[in-house]
């Protein structure tokens, strides 16, 4: 096929006016009918799937499970189809599948079985599909895909130098650590070394909530004053 | 995502699946908002002086048509909200209540050369112009919790457009009981402040619309007895 006749194809199958052999009934419906009004579909006009999926969403709609379990696995062709039409990229047609069943079940009691439900299915999913398109439209704006900067980014864990510093730095600690009263020392190791919570360190301590809070409070006043010193 | 992923997704939505009453046809719903607007309408009656407000009306064209065109506002603007609340709604709704929104504005902007058309007539202060945008703001509140609740049943994917209409509707609503309590004639401060009014009641209902309507609510449960009409 030549691009010139790819392109016509393609601008003929976005108009729907060429429609996969297999989903006749999307054709039907009401969607093309008029700009304004939602025309009901005559039944006669109607496809054989598209009545039966009708049957089966209102029956769906009455409770009946196992129909709307069928018509749901229905649904995920058509829906894959419409939104392929719709210019989704193939990685993202499921997101667009999943979007629209959840809107299918949130939205059930607006539908009208004297409506075709091809129709009704097929403006739910391209309107979905844009949706995605636009998320897709913003996210590429706000955000590069760089795989190759990724991969030559620098891991500041391979640093060889870095376990020996981060010895010194906690030998420094501990060092000026002792140096402080036991009480506002054993505030320090529990609350922020140990990462407890005031509960349980009140109970390791046997002291009050309120004294362990005073007794942190004095312990990294007197912290920052050593620190300031050795600097 | 695979097949797998949508089996999944299929069978819990199917095990989640709870009977559901149809929602009954867009107008009437929005007859039925109408109907407690009307009913506001009737009790505000009850308490303003009926007769002042027809002779003021009815004192020039401008003014009825005004009133004319809040009117046909406020219903055409409701239906076309409960429209758009259908997910399959087709956009061109939003363009129902614009004739008739356009004779409102038209009429109302009149009212900007009434000083120089009759200086004797009354105009209203800035107080009194304040108040005017009081009553519409605080009118619409309840309004818009009515309108936007009874929306809500309805699964809206044009957000925006559905809040706009929605706040439209309640902002002509509004303008129009407001008619019960006005005695001045309409001028140009009192025109800005009734378009500050409206213009406030729309962009709040639009700013609050994801929140309005993507606030987790099931739909209608059938007690018994199958599909029924809602």
């Amino acid at each position: 096929m030549t691009p010139w006749v790819q392109s016509n194809v393609m601008a003929l199958s976005r108009r729907g006016w060429l429609l996969p052999p297999q989903f006749p009934s999307m054709a039907t419906g009401y969607g093309r009918v008029g700009k304004l009004r939602m025309v009901k579909a005559d039944p006669q006009n109607r496809s054989a799937d598209d009545l039966r999926r009708s049957a089966q969403m209102a029956a769906a709609q009455a409770g009946d499970r196992a129909a709307y379990e069928a018509l749901l696995r229905d649904c995920v062709p058509l829906i894959k189809v419409i939104a392929a039409r719709q210019g989704i990229p193939p990685d993202h047609i499921d997101d667009v599948v999943q979007d629209v069943l959840l809107t299918i079940h949130r939205a059930r009691q607006t539908y009208d079985p004297a409506r075709s439900f091809t129709g009704w299915l097929r403006i739910i999913a391209e309107r979905r599909a844009i949706d995605l398109l636009r998320r897709l439209g913003r996210q590429r704006a706000r955000e590069i895909h760089s795989p190759l900067a990724f991969e030559s980014y620098a891991d500041e864990g391979s640093d060889p130098t870095r376990s020996g510093r981060a010895a010194a730095a906690a030998n420094r600690v501990h060092t000026v650590l002792a140096q402080l009263p036991e009480r506002q020392r054993e505030a320090v190791e529990l609350l922020v070394l140990q990462e407890q919570s005031l509960a349980e360190a009140a109970i390791a301590t046997r002291r009050s909530k309120g004294a362990l809070k005073v007794n942190l409070h004095r312990a990294l006043k007197g912290l920052r004053g050593m620190f300031a010193e050795k600097d | 995502m695979s097949s797998t992923s949508h089996d999944q997704l299929i069978h819990g939505l199917a095990a989640d699946l709870k009977p559901v009453n149809r929602l009954r046809r867009p107008v009437l719903r929005a007859l039925t908002w109408l109907a407690v607007v009307g009913a506001i309408a009737l009790a505000l009656a009850a308490f303003a002086n009926d007769n002042a407000m027809w002779e003021r009306i009815t004192a020039a064209p401008d003014l009825w048509l005004a009133v004319v065109g809040s009117t046909g506002t406020a219903i055409f603007a409701a239906i076309a909200a409960f429209e758009l609340s259908l997910p399959d709604a087709p956009r061109a709704w939003a363009l129902l209540p614009l004739p008739v929104a356009i004779v409102w504005i038209a009429a109302s902007g009149l009212g900007c050369l009434r000083t120089w058309i009759a200086p004797q007539t009354h105009v209203a202060t800035l107080g009194e112009a304040r108040d005017c945008l009081i009553f519409i703001v605080a009118l619409s509140v309840p309004l818009s919790a009515l309108l936007f609740m009874m929306l809500r049943r309805a699964y809206p994917l044009n957000l925006g457009l559905t809040a706009a209409m929605g706040g439209l509707a309640v902002a002509a609503a509004a303008a129009t009981l407001l008619n019960f309590f006005h005695p001045y004639d309409a001028a140009a401060t009192d025109l800005a402040v009734h378009a500050v009014a409206v213009a406030i009641v729309i962009a709040a209902n639009s700013a609050l619309a994801s929140r309005i309507f993507r606030t987790a609510l099931p739909p209608a449960d059938v007690t018994a007895g199958g599909v029924g009409t809602n």
